[in-house]
Parts: structure tokens; sequence; C-alpha cells
């Protein structure tokens, strides 16, 4: 007989090294990459989030007509009742010489779609510009949030964006109730932050004052955040807003209260120094996410682009309205889709009870093939040793997150994976009944075992394939371990084995004791 | 060590017919239980509320459920024991969603008089998030039955990869049907159950339709009720080896792996049992009744085979006809 390399056995040799290696950080919490452990098992709080991309639309309107107010006092273009509603911003220019003037402003300005009846203007966006919108309003609230997160000071929390319009937020150990609160306020807090003009004409009448009538003199009605019976109105187009912010930091004040210092860009320094220099005597109130929280009358020009907040603050407060403000508003609210929270101690259960079903199965299963099977037996346990291994390291390399459903998953792959080696050792088994030689046999029965394996793995493949590319997050979880199983086995348990077996088939020739090899006795 | 007389071939094909109306009762009795009383929604499909809390004696069940009826925010809340008796499952039909409340807190509060508890699970699902996955599991599910059959009948026949694709049916429909009688919710571990499920259902049928594809190429006289017999006969030890050292794992892990994992381990070792089950005596069966006619198959391998000799030949004269 001919003695040639033997590929398979290197090839397992290779796998098996790989999935010893790889899989040792995990089991033994050494450096490396580690089997990232689910919320379910180590406890912590899961959150999606749902972003209101229209409110996103809407403050871009806002936005945009603020622009259009600051250049046209600056240029001192008049134009009237400028309004901007939920999808289009409307104004009147005064002198029809200004037009040209106009024009050429908004046409620098992206995405607008400018309609116009004489001097009356409507401005809307384009289409590409709404989708640009709102994916934007996704994307920055993952960084935002993310930012938010990181100075929040947890190990490890992450932020990925889900389905279409979703965000999955993944805290692991919040512990208490109070951490879960805090995390939770400081993901939902918009941070947006506005410096308006107080209506002084009308405000007098505030109190009596409805809803709709204050937006018809183009301002609004906005409560402060201490006292929500009080009220202010406030001219509806800011004078400018958060986006011109660098920098916030919780600070005291002369009196020991925290409050927020902040510090505008150029643009928004010069917007508020001209502003402030024209309104010597008159108010201006700082409002954050829809609430008044200060309305000091300005006493002179205010230069330097920088400013406070005051507002009785807790020093937490505080701190985290500045981590908000300094990582940039949300540009459109956020609402909890779904929130899942668990205890460290239920996740330490959870992991006890899988445990003790993974190493009872395993010992079931492998004390079963070394009866029934023998040696053959004992070969396949090493295969199916090396499966365990492998699943774990390949998740580890990805960075896979193990959950329970994952857990239930690899023990359920421990009663499938001996499946192949049953077949084999059958097949094997069928070439002693029908008196063929043991080499004949051993070749026989890998290749006739080969082609329903395959078949079968390849089915299952597909499956795992389509519930990756079209399941959510459970169910694509699911399809990774379903694939890496099978493919771990198709290696471990038609590759390995044979490549053992091939190494071993002098030592069983010359033995003779087939019994002892393969737990039956060949015919002669 | 041997289960089964490796020479005897069974009359499968014959319990099959008794087997055949067994499923049609288990299998209508199933889609009749999803009629009524139908799916109990689990909160990842309906949406709600589930607070799991853990007190250090005995839970009084009585006590907590009185409080909390009484208040108005928690109309329909079921209160029940999971798995041991201090720990009690707290289930709402809302979610609520606003960010700022805090249930935790507020069930706390409320239940401060019945002894010392921890929280140890809250889970809020809104409707939006169970619509979705409605829409998307159905999708990857229907998808993944349209590729199986279309691989199996490239492979095979288009009434092999049909019969394959009933018999899943069949043991899915059962599994389902056995969680709505064990009154359990439906929620995405059931449908992680339901997917091995069929990754494993498929699986064992098709080892088995292998071999009766390798018996009708080597028996080319036998009546297809012998070949199956005799497939099927020459593959029972592995089918009962394997279908046991499943159902063994999936048994231990029902027996400790708690209540937690309910929802997956019971759908699991129902669909062990029928997924077997099925490959026996029911997909098998199907081919029979979808009149495989074992002898235009015969012929279609005989013509193919003829073909690809007659082309070997052909390019044998050609190359020689080269030279």
């Amino acid at each position: 007989m001919k003695k040639s390399f033997n590929t398979k056995l290197f090839f397992f040799f290779i796998a098996t090294l790989f999935g010893v290696l790889l899989s040792i950080p995990s089991l033994f919490q050494t450096n490396g990459p580690k089997v990232v452990l689910g919320l379910d098992l180590q406890g912590g709080l899961n959150l999606l989030l749902g972003v209101k991309t229209q409110e996103a639309i809407k403050s871009r309107y806002t936005t945009l007509a603020s622009e259009i107010n600051y250049y046209s006092l600056d240029e001192q273009i008049l134009i009237d009742s400028l309004k901007s509603k939920e999808d289009s911003i409307s104004f009147s220019l005064l002198d029809s010489n200004e037009m040209q003037k106009i024009d050429d402003y908004l046409a620098k300005i992206p995405g607008l779609v400018v309609n116009k009846n004489n001097l009356d203007y409507t401005i809307t966006l384009s289409e590409t510009e709404l989708i640009n919108i709102e994916n934007f309003a996704i994307e920055q609230a993952i960084g935002n949030i993310r930012n938010r997160l990181d100075q929040f000071g947890l190990s490890e929390p992450s932020v990925t964006k889900q389905g279409v319009d979703s965000i999955l937020v993944q805290l692991p150990g919040i512990k208490t109730q109070e951490d879960e609160q805090r995390a939770l306020e400081l993901i939902s807090k918009g941070g947006h932050l506005q410096m308006m003009a107080v209506d002084e004409a009308r405000n007098a009448r505030v109190n009596n004052m409805t809803a709709q009538e204050a937006e018809s003199y183009g301002d609004v009605i906005l409560p402060f955040v201490n006292d929500s019976t009080q009220k202010i109105l406030l001219k509806a187009i800011p004078v400018l807003d958060g986006s011109m912010l660098t920098d916030a930091r919780a600070a005291y004040d002369q009196n020991g209260q925290p409050i927020i210092n902040f510090t505008l860009n150029s643009q928004g320094g010069k917007i508020f120094g001209d502003f402030s220099g024209k309104n010597v005597g008159n108010r201006m109130a700082v409002v954050l996410d829809g609430k008044v929280y200060s309305a000091p009358v300005i006493r002179e020009r205010i230069g330097g682009g920088s400013g406070q907040i005051s507002g009785g603050f807790s020093v937490q407060e505080a701190s985290d309205i500045a981590i908000a403000l300094r990582s940039g508003a949300l540009p459109a609210p956020i609402v909890l889709l779904e929130k899942r929270s668990v205890g460290p101690s239920l996740g330490a259960d959870s992991i006890k009870a899988s445990l003790v079903a993974l190493i009872s199965g395993s010992i079931l299963v492998i004390v079963f093939m070394v009866v029934y099977y023998g040696l053959a037996g004992v070969i396949a346990n090493i295969a199916l040793v090396v499966n365990i291994l492998l699943i774990i390291a390949v998740m580890s390399l990805f960075g896979a997150t193990l959950t329970l459903p994952g857990m239930a998953g690899i023990i359920l792959s421990v009663g499938m994976a001996v499946d192949a080696n049953v077949i084999i050792n059958e097949r094997i088994r069928e070439g002693f009944r029908a008196g063929e030689s043991f080499i004949k046999s051993l070749e026989n029965g890998y290749a006739n075992a080969s082609r329903a394996i395959f078949d079968s793995n390849l089915t299952g493949l597909i499956t795992a394939v389509l519930l990756y590319v079209y399941g959510t997050g459970a169910i694509k979880g699911f399809a990774i371990t379903m694939a890496i199983g099978i493919i771990a086995s198709v290696i471990t348990a038609i590759v390995g084995t044979h490549g053992i077996f091939r190494a071993l088939q002098n030592t069983i020739l010359k033995s003779g004791n087939y019994s002892l090899w393969f737990g039956y006795k060949r015919k002669v | 060590m041997n289960f089964f007389r490796y020479d005897k071939v069974y009359d499968f094909v014959k319990i099959s017919s008794y087997a055949i109306v067994l499923s049609a009762i288990l299998f209508i009795t199933s889609l009749v239980l999803m009629v009524k009383p139908g799916f109990s929604l689990g909160i990842d499909f309906a949406g709600g509320t589930i607070i799991q809390i853990q007190y250090d004696k005995q839970a009084p069940l009585q006590q907590i459920r009185g409080i909390l009826e009484d208040i108005e925010a928690y109309k329909g809340v079921q209160v029940s024991e999971f798995g041991a008796p201090e720990e009690v499952l707290i289930k709402l039909p809302t979610a609520t969603s606003q960010v700022d409340k805090n249930i935790g807190d507020e069930i706390s509060e409320a239940l401060k008089e019945t002894g010392s508890f921890t929280i140890r699970r809250v889970d809020i699902v809104g409707p939006r998030v169970g619509d979705e996955l409605k829409e998307k599991g159905t999708i990857a599910l229907i998808l993944a039955l349209i590729s199986i059959m279309v691989y199996v009948s490239y492979r095979y026949e288009w009434r092999f990869a049909l019969a394959a694709v009933l018999a899943l049916v069949h043991d899915i429909v059962i599994a389902t049907g056995a969680i709505i009688l064990f009154d359990i919710d439906l929620n995405l571990d059931v449908i992680a159950a339901l997917l091995t499920l069929i990754g494993y259902s498929i699986n064992d049928t098709i080892i088995i339709f292998d071999r009766i594809r390798e018996t009708i190429g080597t028996r080319v006289n036998n009546s297809l009720s012998d070949v199956i017999n005799e497939a099927l006969s020459a593959t029972l030890s592995r089918t009962i080896l394997t279908s046991l050292t499943v159902f063994f794992v999936v048994l231990t892990l029902y027996l400790f792996g708690g209540e937690i994992i309910v929802g997956f381990s019971l759908p699991m070792l129902v669909g062990s049992i029928v997924g077997s089950y099925s490959s026996l005596f029911v997909a098998s069966k199907l081919v029979v009744l979808m009149k495989f006619d074992l002898k235009k198959y015969n012929q279609k391998l005989a013509d193919a085979e003829k073909k690809a000799l007659e082309k070997k030949k052909m390019r044998e004269m050609y190359e020689r006809g080269r030279i």
C-alpha cells in the first residue's frame, strides 16, 4: 500500500489548532478575541429606539427659516410673514428690486425647491434632500447617542442601526434602577439648545393667548422648566440653535449653583453678538428641548460667543445636560420601541442552567457513542469536541454574540453533529456485512455517507443564509450559529475523522480486532 | 453493539398507511388549535410588558395580584409563578413606551409591603417591533421552504422535493399545535425552536431519500414499496441512534434548562419525536401517494446514462478522427 501524505489529517490538525487557540481566550478569560455574552446572559439593558424622522424635516425647515431671517436682516432685505411649517417655508418679499439678491442666496443652498408667486415665496425641500435628511437624522442620532454613552462611563456600550430606521442600544453591566434611569434620560434627551427672542410687545398677554393666536404673530408659547404654569411668548424663529455650539461644560456660578457654560463657533458668536447689540433692554430666552431655562434681560452687546444656562440643576443633571449638548443634539426625537433589562443574577442563572444541560447532554452522547461504536466512537467524540471548539473560535473571531437561544443551538449541535459520524460508522459496518475488506469498507463508507451528508448540510446552509438575509436581530444570530455549526461539522466529522482513520488504518489492520474498533464483528 | 437485525426488511410502507391517518388527525387537530384557542402571542409579537421578580421566600401571588389589579394603569395584569415558588412573572398587555416612566420603580413601590424581592428582568416591547418581526419572519420562512424545494428538486425529483417540504410543514404544524396545547407564549425562542426544527427535520428526510435513490439505482426490478422498505430498514439503525441522541440532549435541556428556555426546549422535544417519525413514515409514503413512477424514473436514469455514454463515444471518435 502506498503511503501518501495524509492531507485530511493535516487539515483537521490545522482546524484543531485554530479551534483550540482561538477558543482559549473565551474559555479561560485570557487576552484575545472572546465570544461576547449576550445581555440575556450577562445582564444589562437592551433598547430599541425609533427615530421620528419627520421631526428632523420639520426642524430643518425651522433652521432654514432662521437662516433666511438672519440673511435678510443682515442685508437689509425687507421680508414679511416668514413662516416655517411642517413641510414648507413661506415669506413675502416687500421690494421687488431685491428679488435677484434673494434668489441668488436661495440658489446657493442645496436641495431647495423654490416656488414664486409674484413676491410670495414658498420653499420646499427636494425628494432626495428629504431622504438625505432622514438618513442623516438616523446616522447622527447613532453617533450622538454613542458619544453620550461613551462619556457616561459604561463598559462597552454598543449603538448600532437596526433595520431601516431603528437604533439598537446595548448597555451591558447596568445594575441598578438608578443607573438605568440615568442612561435612559441621557439617551432620550434632545439636547436641542435654542436662543430665542422674547416678543416683548405681546408678552403681557401670554396667559390669555392660544397657541393659534401666537402662531399668527409668528410667535410660540413655551413653558419654564421649573414651573410649567409660567409661560413666555417667544419669536418662533430662533436667533440661533445648538448646531453652532462648539463646547459645553458643567460649572458653578458665583453662588455656587451648578450651571452649564457653552461656547459658540465664529458664525454663532457673530449672530449672538449682532443680536444682543441690537436688542439691549430686551430679554432673550435660553431654551433647551422646548423648555425655557432662563430669560435674562440683555444689558449690553455680548461678544466672544459664550454664554451660560442656569436653572436650578443638580450637579449630575448639569453634567448630563453638558454631555448631551457637547455630543450634539438629536436631529429628531427618539421613541422607545423596546426595552429589555436583565438583572445580573438572572443571567448567571441562565448560564448555569445551560451549562448543566450542555455538560449532561455531552456526557450522555459521548458515553453512548463509545458504548455503541467502540474506538470509532472515541474518534467521533474527538471530532465532536473539536467541533464545539471551532464554533467558539469562529464566534470569537467575528465577535459574534452568544445569547440564550444561541447556547441552546450549540447544545443541540452536540446532538446533531454526531449524526454524520453515525451515518459514516453505519456505512462502514454495512461494508463489513457485505464481506468487503476493511480498507474498502472504510473508503466506501465515507464516499457513500458524504453524498447524503453533503446534500443535507447544503440544504441547511441555504436555509441559514436566507434566514440571515431576511431575518431580524434574533433570527440573524441564530442563522450565524447554525451556519458556523454546519461548516464546523463538515470539517470535523467528515474530513477530520477520515484523516484519523487513514492514519490509523495500518494499526487497525494489524490488530484485526474490529469489535474493539467499530463495536462490530467483521464477517470474513 | 447493535439495535436492529441488519438483514431484516421491515414493511414501513404498510405501517405508513396507518401512520398517515394518525398524521392527518394530528395535523388537523393542530390546525384547529391554531384557530381556536389560537396562539397566545408573547410580548415579542403582541407588544407588552413583562416583569420577573424573585422573592426571598415563597411569593405571595394572591396579594401581588390583589395589589396590582387595584391600580388603574395595570389593567389586565397577569401574575403567575415562574419556574420556582419564589419567582413571579407579571405580564401587562400594554407597552409603557414613554422613556421617562420607569416601570421597575413603580412596581417596586407598589409591591413594597409584600416582602423583599429583586427585579430580575423587565421587558417592554412596543407593537411596531412585533409587526416587523411577523413580516420578516414570514418572508424568511417561505423563502427557506422554496429554496429547499428547489434544491431537492434539482438533486432528486420534484415529488421527493414536495414530499420533503410537506413532511417539514407537517412537523412544524404539529410542533406548533403542541405549543398551543401547552400554552406557551409565541416568542422569539419559540421561533428559534421552529427554525432549528426545519434544519433537523429536513436533514433526517434527505438522508433517507438519498438512501432510497441509491437503492433505486442498484435494484432495477423491485417495486417502489420494496425499494422504500429496503432503504428505510438499512438506515433504521442510524435514524434511531441520531433521533435518540438529539432527543436526550433536548430532554436534558427541557429538564435542566428551566422555565426561561421552555419556549425553545418544549417545541424541540416534540419536534425531535415528530421529525423522526415523519421521515420514517410520512415523507416516503407521500412519495408513494404522489404516484412516483419507478419505471419512468429508471428509464430516465438509463436514458441519461445512455446519452452520457454516447457523448463519450462521440468524443472518443472525434478525438481519434483528429489524430
